[in-house]
């Protein structure tokens, strides 16, 4: 039994061959992007000399030691002085002394690492909050000069925020704020939350006013209708904006450099600066790496689907 | 329920002037329906007594008090939208709920239970209370919407097109049933609409609204039969009103200073005859009635006609006026 081939297919569904073909694309490119990613992971279990031996080993005995020189600080001591030590009470003690030396406290990792989730964290919140409030102002109210003011808004944009790193950093040193959490806050919320007021405003647009009124005259307020009615709705909206904010706020590095050296500093400026013996430490920064990545992974895959819907947001009209 | 009065309200946006002047009672029980072209000012009156515009001038008073200070929570209305109707993120149950749970009225669990299920009865819902909003058909949409209106009691009902997006028979269900919990409830309800068979089968009395003023009130006899001018005449009548000039068809009994004779089907006497003063033009036929499409002297007239009467295109008829409605050149009636 064969079937002849002649049934119409649809106009709008691709055809079998162009599906294959433009998941073969896709599954290349991703093939594509995630190798520097796969190589930051490979390294962070490498040992020192094989991360820097060329050409480069695939094949090679992984090892925990870029993780322990990332969680650790150690000091070089005689073989004699290890020997004398009682038995080593964990992996890392282990690897450590393989290489002559001893573990002399934890690293600055894992509180860089709390300093960035709290700043990127708590920026992200407040610009979305902000940035809602402001979207919603706009949308529904006629607000003076609404135009010029989102106008304005837009335009902290226009330059690289790092153009402007000089006077950001004189005012800082002023008020105390260089150096602390509470700045930096600030600082990426600034940024950020023009971003935020303009993605959201177009997704509040979208929300028809009706819901708000039936609300109103369903007997709430303004505000408890913009609780209850309007931010579900907006939901999408808002996941898409705080994981664009978030992102900026995780990974940037300039304004980090610049304004954060000591308990403030974030990972970023953290991480490039892990020396082993005898220069870079690779497997540790590319162990600080890797773990840098998890918290932005995880979010993303919790708002995968409200990130879709929200990037796509606008192609299509209900 | 409660007695709602308009006092020359007015209210304009930018250059465009949406409602003018505009005085109107609605009785404590009534149910009146705006009857008006878009852009006539009929959304725009709904939401100014519901408080979700403020008027330029004029009061509005409900009950007896002076609403203009209130905001729309505090003046207890209820209000059916056009569309959007309900909330996509709630339950077919929370948004018939959702006025009763609000801050301002606080009811117990049991009390809302008690009346969802009964307004739910009522608009026959009760099947797909646990459904999403979103996964109802048109008709089911607008039904819960009408139900979480009358979820409630309150001193007036505002409904704006709420069955236009619906299809023919939906509407005509939907009318009947609007019209019998109205009347069960004995509520105050203000419905605004373009559709004349809406007005005509549900309205105790219709206003006639035309760029944001009220040109006629009266029951829909009145309005039908005693048109306060063309305008008014023009919007009730299927077919639409012939407008005629004065000396084409006999029969008529012209008041000194008429220019226009509007002739609905009632006002128009047809008699076949080889001699006749007309041309059967073509001829629908809609099953229970036919439309007559006429021709006198380069006019172009359409009537209904009893679907067994022997005409074919191309006959000549006889057409005399039977007291039709006389217009001056302003438009005003002339009797």
């Amino acid at each position: 039994m064969s079937s002849v081939n002649t049934a119409a297919h649809s106009v709008v569904e691709p055809t079998p061959t162009a599906k294959r073909i433009a998941g073969t694309i896709v599954i290349l490119y991703a093939l594509v992007t995630m190798i520097p990613l796969a190589w930051i992971f490979l390294t962070s279990i490498k040992s020192p000399p094989d991360s820097i031996s060329y050409p480069p080993k695939v094949v090679f005995t992984p090892t925990l030691e870029g993780f322990c020189n990332l969680f650790t600080t150690r000091t070089r001591q005689t073989p004699d002085y290890i020997q004398a030590l009682p038995p080593p009470t964990g992996t890392c003690d282990e690897i450590t002394r393989g290489r002559n030396m001893v573990i002399a406290g934890p690293s600055n990792y894992w509180p860089r690492f709390g300093n960035s989730l709290l700043i990127a964290f708590g920026s992200t919140f407040l610009a979305v909050s902000l940035g809602t409030l402001a979207a919603y102002g706009f949308s529904r109210f006629r607000v003076p000069l609404a135009d010029d003011l989102l106008f304005f808004i837009l335009s902290t944009r226009m330059m690289p925020p790092i153009a402007v790193a000089i006077p950001i950093y004189l005012m800082y040193r002023q008020f105390g704020l260089s150096d602390t959490a509470l700045g930096m806050i600030l600082l990426y919320t600034a940024v950020n939350v023009s971003l935020a007021v303009w993605l959201l405003k177009g997704f509040i647009d979208e929300i028809p006013r009706e819901y708000e009124e039936a609300a109103m005259i369903d007997g709430y307020t303004r505000l408890q209708a913009f609780w209850k009615v309007v931010l579900p709705q907006a939901t999408t909206g808002i996941a898409a904006t705080a994981i664009f904010c978030l992102i900026f706020a995780w990974n940037e590095y300039a304004f980090a450099v610049l304004l954060t050296s000591g308990s403030a500093q974030t990972a970023p400026p953290f991480i490039p600066t892990i020396i082993g013996e005898g220069g870079q430490d690779w497997p540790a920064v590319a162990a600080g790496t890797t773990i840098f990545l998890v918290p932005i992974l995880v979010f993303t895959i919790i708002l995968r689907k409200q990130l879709l819907r929200g990037i796509t947001f606008g192609a299509v009209r209900k | 329920m409660a007695e709602v009065v308009l006092h020359g309200i007015a209210k304009t946006f930018g250059d465009t002037v949406a409602v003018d002047d505009l005085s109107l009672t609605i009785r404590d029980g009534e149910f009146v329906v705006l009857l008006g072209p878009t852009g006539a000012g009929k959304t725009t009156t709904l939401r100014l007594i519901a408080g979700l515009e403020r008027p330029d001038c004029g009061r509005v008073t409900i009950a007896g008090r002076d609403v203009g200070r209130q905001s729309p929570a505090e003046r207890d209305v209820a209000f059916v939208f056009q569309q959007y109707s309900l909330y996509p993120h709630l339950s077919v149950y929370d948004n018939l709920a959702f006025p009763l749970r609000s801050p301002a009225r606080r009811l117990g669990v049991e009390e809302i239970d008690r009346r969802v299920r009964e307004v739910a009865r009522m608009v026959r819902i009760e099947h797909k209370l646990q459904n999403r909003s979103t996964r109802l058909s048109g008709g089911e949409m607008q039904r819960v919407a009408i139900g979480r209106a009358l979820v409630r009691r309150p001193a007036i009902y505002l409904m704006d097109e709420p069955l236009s997006s619906l299809d023919a028979k939906l509407r005509a269900e939907l009318r009947l049933e609007l019209k019998r919990i109205q009347k069960e409830l004995g509520s105050t309800l203000l419905y605004v609409t373009h559709d004349q068979i809406e007005a005509m089968t549900m309205a105790d009395r219709i206003g006639i609204l035309s760029e944001g003023r009220l040109v006629q009130i009266g029951t829909p006899r009145e309005i039908y039969a005693d048109p306060a001018n063309l305008h008014v005449a023009a919007r009730l009548g299927q077919p639409h009103i012939n407008l005629l000039p004065i000396d084409l068809l006999p029969g008529a009994a012209v008041p000194s200073g008429a220019l226009t004779i509007g002739a609905r089907t009632e006002h128009l006497e047809i008699a076949t005859s080889a001699q006749g003063n007309a041309e059967v033009d073509w001829i629908e036929h809609l099953g229970d009635q036919n439309h007559l499409h006429i021709r006198v002297r380069g006019h172009k007239l359409v009537t209904l006609a009893d679907p067994y009467l022997s005409i074919k295109p191309g006959d000549r008829i006889n057409l005399t006026l039977r007291q039709p409605l006389y217009f001056g050149p302003d438009g005003e009636r002339l009797r």
